[in-house]
Formats: structure tokens, C-alpha cells, sequence
């Protein structure tokens, strides 16, 4: 049965797009055919993450519309074989989507894709509604920062209350906290509220921990999800984050700080 | 001088550092935002209110204001909490 997957977080910048391209890819390397939708009406960005922004023709507004069929709007990646990109448009905005019309995708979805992840828009406003509306499970994408735990909060109390499982009364979705942009020594420095921390306010079971790293830019400059950087702790971070989602026993790592060798200090680390 | 302080509260160990603080304000804020959110708070509460409101205005002349409902939730049980502010003089009746 195919898993709808939202990544969400109501505050924006903290690397839900980021997020939904390498976790996306992080799946379908592991053999799940996949697709990652961009709810971002209006403000598409998931394309040039995932490097695809030159060959986006149609998006999911024409297949709302019925101008073109799902199939002409997907966007096979580069570099995974199991793995397509449903653009949002650029031209309109969020009232554009309809409930309707993104139940008939998904469930068009669901035949073909193992795993549908919505990379749901900032905001609480109808996009970020729509993104998880449908979801079985949601990615809780949250900084070590007062505005974006609260915002986490907000969010959990709408997934909870207005998605379609609330609202039918099944079974809730499954939520789980993604803390992203942490850095260990000013957590541990007591500068940054700790993993620990966040989990207490948010009460909900941690699935991963993405370090702040540089490669997080580079991967994006140069239109590669970061998952796939060589040496970069980042990308290591989101193949642990896809191997606990489909079930890996891994450690949380990256939420220690690193002891430098000695010649790594002397050339001030990093 | 903010710098001296801060160092003689450094070397005593009193500053509170940052994170400590975010957490605790989290805390507060979101233990009111999440009592107020809409499946906590049942929808009926101010129908209820304004029907209290009517009858209690057939016998007393009390202020909108004065007529209170709030229902707190414990872990067992909730207690629906009715306050009403009667007028010093309670005889005046309309």
C-alpha cells in the first residue's frame, strides 16, 4: 500500500524542500519507486533543488485542470530510476488546487509509487493545508530556534485536528520530528536548545538530526540533493534519516560534538 | 558595566544561559496556545454562555462581563467552571 508522506513545518527556511529532495531520493535509492510533489503553488522551488528546473513542462495544475495527464506532468530524476518530480506551477497560486483534484492525483499516484512526499509550502494557509490533508505520515522539520518549534507545535495541532485521518477519525497520522541545521557544540554550550530539548516541548518520537553544514548551499548552487555529496555529514545524516523510516535500527548520530584531530584543529576544522 | 556583570555572573555560574531560557518560554506559550486550540476548547462554550447569560438576566441585572465559563481539563476529569459576578446589590432585581 503506498505511504503518503508530508514535510512540513508552518515556519519557512528551515529545509523542508531540502528535506523532501534528498529524503525523496534517499528512498527511491533504496529501491522504492517514488514521487515527490511540490505544493508550493506559485512559488516552485523543488525543481532547481532537485536540478530537474530546465525540463519542467507541464506541473500539477495542468492535471488539475485536465489539460494533460498525470504521466506528461512527471519528471523522471537524473540520477535515481525510481524517482519523479511533480512541479507546482509558477504562474498560479494556491486557490488553483482543490481538494478534488489532489485526492485523484494521489490515488492515480498510488497505483504506480510506493512512497508519495508532499514538500508541503511556509505558512498554514491552503497549500500547507492540501500538502498534508492526505498525509499518512508527516515529517515535522524543525530548528533548534524559539519561531520554529512553535510554529512545529502549530502545525502537529492542525495535522491532528484538520487532516482527512482526524477528520474521518482513523487512526492519526504518524508524526515524526526531523531537527534540522543543529550544531552540537552550542547545544552543548547551552547557546541552542538541545535535541533533547525540542522533543520534550514537541512530544513526539524523533527520526532524525541534520547537522548545519555548508554543503547544504553547495548541493543546492549546483542542483544536486544534498544526499548525494560525498564526505558530507549532512548527507550521511539523510541516508540514516531513510534508513530508520523503512525500518533500520540506526543510532542518531551528529548530535555529539566532533573531536578534532589535531592537524583538523590546527587548519580550524570543519 | 553590562560586560562587567555579566563576567562576575559568568564566574559565579549564575547566567542563565539562552537555551534554558527558549525552552522555559516555549513551555509557557505553548501550554497556553495548545489549551486554547480548537479541539480542547468544546464549540458549545459560548452558545452555553450566551443562553447562561439570558436566563441569568431574567432574575439579576448582571454586566456581559461579569458571567464567566471555562472548562479545565485534568487528567481524569474536567471541571466546567461557571463564575458569575453578581452587582453589590443583589436585590436589584429588574
Amino acid at each position: 500500500m503506498a505511504k503518503v508522506i508530508v514535510v512540513t513545518s508552518g515556519k519557512g527556511g528551515v529545509g523542508k524542500t531540502t528535506t523532501s529532495a534528498s529524503f525523496s531520493t534517499g528512498l527511491a535509492m533504496r529501491g522504492n519507486r517514488t514521487v515527490v510533489i511540490d505544493f508550493d503553488v506559485g512559488l516552485r522551488n523543488l525543481d532547481l533543488i532537485m536540478g530537474c528546473e530546465r525540463r519542467v513542462v507541464y506541473d500539477i495544475i495542468n492535471v488539475i485542470n485536465d489539460e494533460i495527464s498525470l504521466k506528461q506532468a512527471l519528471i523522471k530524476d537524473k540520477n535515481c530510476d525510481n524517482l519523479y518530480i511533480l512541479p507546482a506551477s509558477q504562474t498560479r497560486d494556491k486557490d488553483a488546487l482543490n481538494i478534488e483534484g489532489v485526492e485523484r492525483i494521489l490515488n492515480e499516484l498510488k497505483e504506480t509509487f510506493d512512497y508519495i512526499v508532499c514538500d508541503s509550502p511556509a505558512g498554514i494557509e491552503f497549500g500547507a493545508f492540501m500538502a498534508m490533508y492526505f498525509a499518512d505520515e508527516a515529517l515535522i522539520v524543525t530548528n533548534p530556534e524559539v519561531s520554529s518549534v512553535r510554529d512545529s507545535d502549530r502545525i502537529l495541532g492542525i495535522l491532528a485536528a484538520k487532516s482527512k485521518r482526524a477528520v474521518e477519525g482513523r487512526e492519526p497520522v504518524r508524526e515524526h520530528l526531523l531537527v534540522t541545521r543543529y550544531d552540537p557544540k552550542r547545544a552543548n554550550a547551552r547557546e541552542m536548545m538541545s535535541v533533547a530539548d525540542i522533543q520534550e516541548i514537541l512530544r513526539i518520537p524523533l527520526l532524525g538530526v541534520i547537522p548545519e553544514s555548508v554543503s547544504v548551499l553547495q548541493a543546492s548552487n549546483s542542483g544536486m540533493p544534498v544526499i548525494h555529496m560525498e564526505k558530507s555529514d549532512v548527507a550521511e545524516a539523510y541516508r540514516d534519516l531513510v534508513g530508520r523510516f523503512i525500518g533500520d535500527d540506526l543510532p542518531i548520530r551528529f548530535v555529539d560534538e566532533e573531536k578534532l584531530g589535531f592537524l583538523k584543529r590546527l587548519l580550524g576544522g570543519r | 558595566m553590562a560586560v562587567i556583570s555579566g563576567l562576575i555572573d559568568y564566574l559565579r555560574g549564575t547566567e542563565k544561559k539562552t537555551a534554558v531560557i527558549a525552552k522555559e518560554r516555549l513551555q509557557i506559550i505553548l501550554a497556553h496556545e495548545r489549551a486554547g486550540r480548537g479541539s480542547d476548547t468544546p464549540d458549545y462554550l459560548p452558545a452555553l454562555q450566551e443562553e447562561l447569560m439570558a436566563v441569568i438576566a431574567k432574575y439579576i441585572h448582571v454586566d456581559r462581563d461579569s458571567l464567566k465559563v471555562q472548562l479545565e481539563k485534568h487528567d481524569q476529569y474536567d471541571v466546567l467552571e461557571l463564575n458569575i459576578m453578581l452587582p453589590d446589590k443583589v436585590n436589584s432585581r429588574l
